[in-house]
């Protein structure tokens, strides 16, 4: 516990954040006080209001980091179960799917992240796309009720995955043991969490200064070519100018924040594909004060597990 | 009643809101300590707790439930909860439609409103679900004719009709293991009989107004 805090990069890297962090709320508050306008007025309290998320999530994040690995896995913990908890508020559920989700939340997710705890790579890696996988189809299939039964059975496995399972790579980055970085794991998960995060608002802010064309306008309006190029490569330059924090050259760092943040992108796209069929703007919206958790992991989710496994592919030997 | 909240009712309170996570709306209007009859479509166990912890405490403190005799005096735990712990105003559902004769009927149904009105007193208010038993979720029930005539009794308390959204999906009839979903709640505006409103016409505005307050909509 607490040996975090003798990582002196890692604490540069919490120390660049909290510098981020700091003038973004200085131009936060000058962009406020400059605004007349109603439209760019609720674009800067959206984006203040993202800041004010930031410094919450700073916070937490880095309370966790420095209790070791157990703080991480109870973190993501919540966070799935939060997300989760969103997901299945919004998507239609029926009378018979009540003891699956009984299961989701209270076995099938504490499982994931206890098999993470144990380092048991083998069992983790296939519990959800496999156990989790037949066990979901069948339990409803005994409920007995047969409507819609593709349907209902797809969305809980559909949840659990994106929710569950492909948030909880972003954590088990901490028990890979890459020969020469022992013990500075929390570094990886840290620029992952930070790439991914950069990557989404800066495509945000370049799409809000030059973006004009959509990529896929019914999709997600706010997505435009502009903005996701600047974002991709200015978060990328960013990833590649971490390099010496992780295990990666300046080279494969760049090859890594590249796909980092190609991935986030597409997490944001899917789950805005899946909030159009829903009928929602966003999780937060309709459930205020609770939602907007999935809304802020969507891209982590399609970019740990990646991320993961490209590392273990090529720097665990 | 007595006043204070028994120690209990305060657990199962932040037990409830914790799990469902619910969201309060006060959409037709604010809380406020005067007596009301807070009414609202009943789909789960948890419906009551939940709107009861939903209200500032010095309004909780004087707010009890409406809740069926032969159901809660059933088992001790029942017992022991619908008395001490939530202070609830028990009745028996039905009652005056299951006798044959007119004049029993009528006598049972004038009984009932005279435990509910003594219940209300000076300061009271009541958590009611008129629909008088749990239903699915999807549609919302017909009205018994209760909370009109208790509304012609009491004109002077308000009726302030509510609507609790996906608590049928975290603890359904019938079920023991509660899903943690969230949950929202919707104050709506109060209402009163007009001079001269026929009962039926009074129960099917009553039920529009709680159904109107539905947020999500239907799955």
């Amino acid at each position: 516990m607490l040996q975090a805090l003798h990582d002196a990069k890692l604490m540069s890297l919490f120390g660049g954040v909290l510098f981020l962090l700091i003038v973004s709320s200085f131009v936060g508050k000058i962009l406020k006080s400059r605004s007349k306008t109603g439209s760019s007025r609720a674009t800067i309290d959206n984006l203040n209001a993202r800041i004010g998320a930031w410094w919450k999530m700073c916070a937490i994040f880095g309370v966790s980091l420095l209790v070791g690995r157990t703080g991480s896995l109870i973190l993501f913990g919540i966070i799935s179960f939060q997300a989760m908890r969103e997901y299945m508020t919004l998507v239609p559920t029926r009378r018979g799917d009540h003891r699956t989700l009984f299961w989701s939340f209270f076995v099938i997710m504490p499982l994931q992240y206890y098999l993470i705890g144990t380092q048991w790579y083998g069992f983790f890696a296939i519990m959800i796309p496999v156990f989790a996988f037949v066990f979901v189809p069948t339990r409803i299939a005994l409920s007995g009720e047969t409507d819609h039964f593709l349907e209902r059975a797809s969305k809980i496995q559909f949840g659990i995955t994106i929710c569950v399972y492909c948030l909880s790579y972003a954590p088990a980055l901490l028990l890979l043991h890459i020969p020469g970085f022992e013990g500075r794991d929390a570094r990886l998960l840290l620029y992952l969490v930070i790439i991914d995060q950069m990557s989404d608002v800066l495509q945000y802010v370049w799409g809000k200064l030059i973006g004009r064309r959509k990529i896929a306008w019914r999709v997600s309006p706010n997505k435009t070519w502009e903005g996701f190029v600047g974002g991709v490569l200015t978060a990328t330059a960013l990833g590649t100018a971490l390099w010496w924090a992780t295990p990666f050259t300046p080279l494969q760092s760049a090859g890594l924040s590249f796909t980092i943040c190609i991935l986030g992108f597409c997490g944001g796209l899917v789950m805005s594909a899946v909030k159009r069929d829903i009928g929602i703007k966003d999780f937060g919206v309709v459930i205020e004060g609770h939602g907007g958790v999935l809304d802020r992991i969507d891209s982590l989710c399609f970019a740990a597990p990646i991320f993961f496994h490209l590392v273990r592919y090529f720097f665990v030997p | 009643m007595s006043e204070g909240i028994h120690p209990i009712a305060s657990l199962l309170a932040a037990v409830a809101r914790g799990v469902t996570g619910v969201q309060v709306q006060w959409a037709g209007c604010q809380p406020d300590v005067k007596q009301r009859i807070y009414f609202a479509n009943h789909t789960s166990h948890l419906d009551f707790v939940v709107m009861w912890s939903a209200l500032p405490a010095e309004i909780r403190a004087l707010t009890r439930p409406v809740a069926a005799k032969d159901y809660w005096e059933e088992t001790q735990l029942r017992r022991y909860l619908s008395e001490k712990v939530f202070k609830a105003v028990l009745v028996e559902r039905g009652r005056p439609a299951k006798v044959k004769n007119h004049d029993e009927s009528h006598f049972a149904g004038r009984h009932l409103m005279d435990d509910l009105a003594t219940a209300l007193g000076a300061r009271n208010s009541m958590i009611l679900f008129p629909e008088g038993t749990r239903g699915d979720g999807n549609q919302l029930g017909e009205f018994r004719a209760g909370i009109y005539h208790l509304a012609l009794r009491r004109p002077d308390v308000e009726l302030v009709p509510a609507y609790l959204e996906n608590l049928n999906r975290i603890l359904p009839k019938g079920e023991i293991f509660m899903v943690p979903m969230l949950s929202l709640l919707t104050f709506g505006k109060p209402l009163r009989v007009e001079s001269d409103e026929e009962k039926d016409a009074f129960l099917e505005r009553a039920r529009e107004a709680v159904s109107s307050l539905r947020r999500i909509g239907p799955a």
